[in-house]
């Protein structure tokens, strides 16, 4: 219970120091939102300099930031000029369909790697472990942008799957049952986009450490007991395997994120990753540092289950405790 | 052994794509940005043999390429006349390694034909051409930044390996702090911050120095792991003992143990790092036309006409995988050299 506090207390931490890091980055921008105003001769200096006083752009850079603190503390996370509107509100929609996208994809993906890894490493050297073992460099080759144009193609040419966003155009009047398969339809591109470019990492380490706990003395002397394959595998071998596994959920988190923000971006799914290159692209600073923020706060988080779900599972580290 | 042939394979085939993308000035026909605007998203020149007379010709030709009325990317060719393919022929000048100017052309047709051997772009530029070119642009972007970070992590590693303390305390804080964020997040971020309507080469330069400097702390971790343990070798002590200075013991004694590690570390990173260009540059925040990079190729499939119509148009996509493979290859023949060595 103490761990988690001090982990919460450093995660905390953590989000200060990428706020002002983000913040000493806005300052060290050239040009802000207004600039493109300026240029527009049917808009009087007078009006740009007001609009740049009310959003607090004419104040140094504490003060903004200070400014920038209190309106976290109300949740709204500063303002949009882009869309004219706190971000705050603009945000955790986003957030919640990129979350969405990923927490999917991640199970998926470990399901799979878990079936295709035990498996594999139960007939080693056999021709389905080589298979996979082929199919998986393969893949690792392949970068994520690439599935996901791939993935695409493959909805424009058959017509199968809907090729883009999240919705229908007519979602608002389906039933709940309808509504559920249009998301789902919707879902299934950018999910198997990600599934792919997480998979063969995954089932490298799963196999891998599969093979470490079939080699070990406990496997050798189940087997000799004569215990089923099937629960040799997977309740005691896939347990001893569980603990490095475990710490590469927390690890492959920043590349999941990294890759659901190219996916999003082909896709068009409205998570994160396309209003964070909005924002760039219209120079909506707070957008920008809130997007970041979002991201960061996804990787502490996730982090931190990841920890816990070790904790669970490594009596070992129960009984010491995590330094 | 085997590895050992495994390394060599994928060394080799890294070497000739690299001389390949550098001699893009040569092998390519044409200039990346030369535009044959009555000829877009021409499908790939057909290289012709055999007369209409049904003569074998020793020299390949083509015909020129007629857009048909009213249809959009159709094309017929014109079979009044033959083009036949020049070898060894001045085209439009270029330079050898950015330095000795040359005209000269592996191939190359008479106007008014093309020789779009890869097909041509929305604008009529030779896809083989920029896909050349832009791969130079890629693949080095990828080398620049991965001996950028590389230099940084080094740097910063060793000195917070070796001195410890506080030190090491307040580089592996700014680490994590770089670590804490999602890297494609990262990059947009600080991308974001950058001036956006750059000229080509500046941009490129900025791609470069954001994905570099944004991804120091990664090697950085590794090089204090290997100069933790390197500082408390016997040997390191003694020469300590004789009198060695720090920068000698750091020079002598602590580097040449970080190296290894780091070029392993090399070929793991350069990949990451062509694809992060090509992400960027995808995205429109990376390096801007008219200089060609795979990235802002890919560009073009954004819109779904070009992505389903024209396949030339995935090459440079289609490109990026074996050169992953050589270089995963690489970076496994590393691994397993390091681990016999060790």
């Amino acid at each position: 219970m103490r761990y988690l506090w001090r982990r919460a207390a450093h995660a905390v931490l953590l989000l200060f120091a990428v706020s002002v890091f983000s913040f000493a980055l806005v300052e060290l921008a050239p040009g802000d939102y207004f600039d493109e105003m300026r240029l527009n001769p049917q808009i009087s200096r007078d009006t740009v300099a007001d609009l740049r006083a009310r959003y607090g752009l004419d104040r140094p850079l504490p003060a903004r930031y200070a400014l920038w603190l209190r309106s976290v503390a109300r949740g709204e996370l500063g303002y949009s000029f882009a869309y004219a509107s706190p971000v705050g509100p603009l945000l955790w929609p986003r957030a919640l369909h990129t979350l969405a996208l990923t927490g999917s994809a991640t199970l998926l993906a470990w399901l799979l790697a878990i079936a295709i890894g035990v498996q594999s490493a139960a007939r080693q050297g056999e021709w389905p472990d080589r298979l996979w073992g082929a199919l998986t460099s393969g893949f690792l080759a392949t970068p994520d942008l690439l599935v996901a144009l791939g993935l695409l193609l493959v909805a424009l040419r058959t017509g199968a799957f809907p090729t883009g966003g999240m919705v229908s155009p007519g979602f608002g009047e389906l039933s709940a049952f309808g509504k559920l398969r249009d998301l789902a339809a919707h879902a299934v591109l950018p999910v198997a986009a990600l599934v792919v470019g997480m998979l063969p990492v995954l089932v490298r380490q799963v196999r891998a450490s599969m093979l470490a706990a079939l080699a070990s003395p406990f496997a050798r002397a189940a087997r000799a007991h004569g215990i089923p394959r099937r629960r040799l595998l997977y309740r005691h071998a896939l347990r001893a395997a569980a603990p490095p596994l475990l710490s590469l959920v927390g690890f492959s988190l920043g590349s999941l994120l990294s890759g659901a923000l190219v996916v999003e971006a082909v896709m068009s799914w409205p998570g994160l990753g396309p209003l964070l290159i909005e924002a760039i692209l219209a120079r909506d600073v707070y957008v920008v540092v809130g997007a970041v923020m979002a991201s960061t706060l996804f990787l502490l988080a996730g982090n931190l289950v990841a920890d816990l779900l070790l904790y669970a599972a490594d009596p070992r580290i129960r009984r010491e405790g995590l330094s | 052994m085997t590895n050992e042939r495994r390394f060599a394979a994928a060394a080799w085939a890294l070497v000739a794509i690299h001389v390949a993308v550098l001699g893009a000035g040569f092998l390519a026909p044409y200039a990346p940005t030369s535009q044959e605007r009555r000829l877009p998203f021409a499908p790939p020149t057909r290289l012709r043999f055999v007369d209409d007379q049904g003569r074998l010709q020793l020299r390949p030709f083509v015909y020129a390429l007629v857009a048909q009325e009213g249809s959009f990317g159709a094309y017929r060719e014109d079979r009044s006349r033959a083009f036949p393919v020049r070898f060894f022929t001045p085209g439009a000048s270029y330079r050898i390694a950015g330095l000795v100017p040359a005209r000269i052309h592996l191939l190359g047709v008479d106007e008014p034909a093309r020789l779009f051997l890869l097909g041509s772009d929305g604008l009529g530029r030779d896809q083989l051409s920029r896909f050349l070119h832009g791969g130079g642009v890629s693949l080095f972007a990828g080398l620049l930044a991965a001996s950028l970070s590389l230099g940084i992590g080094m740097a910063l590693g060793t000195v917070a390996g070796f001195y410890g303390r506080w030190v090491d305390a307040a580089v592996m804080r700014a680490a994590e702090l770089f670590l804490a964020l999602p890297w494609l997040y990262l990059l947009c971020a600080v991308r974001a911050f950058l001036p956006l309507d750059l000229s080509p080469g500046l941009a490129f330069a900025v791609v470069v120095a954001v994905i570099g400097l944004v991804d120091w702390a990664r090697p950085a971790r590794l090089v204090r792991g290997v100069a933790l343990v390197a500082r408390e070798r016997d040997f390191v002590l003694a020469a300590r003992g004789f009198g060695a200075s720090d920068l000698y013991l750091i020079r002598r004694h602590v580097a040449p143990q970080a190296f290894g590690v780091l070029v392993t570390q090399a070929a793991v990173l350069v990949p990451q790092y062509v694809l992060a260009e090509v992400t960027l540059s995808f995205l429109g925040l990376g390096v801007s036309e008219p200089l060609p990079s795979w990235g802002n190729m890919l560009a073009a499939l954004r819109q779904y006409p070009v992505m389903a119509s024209y396949w030339w148009m995935w090459l440079p996509g289609l490109a990026l995988v074996p050169v992953f493979f050589a270089y995963h290859a690489l970076a496994d023949a590393l691994r397993s050299r390091s681990r016999v060595l060790a």
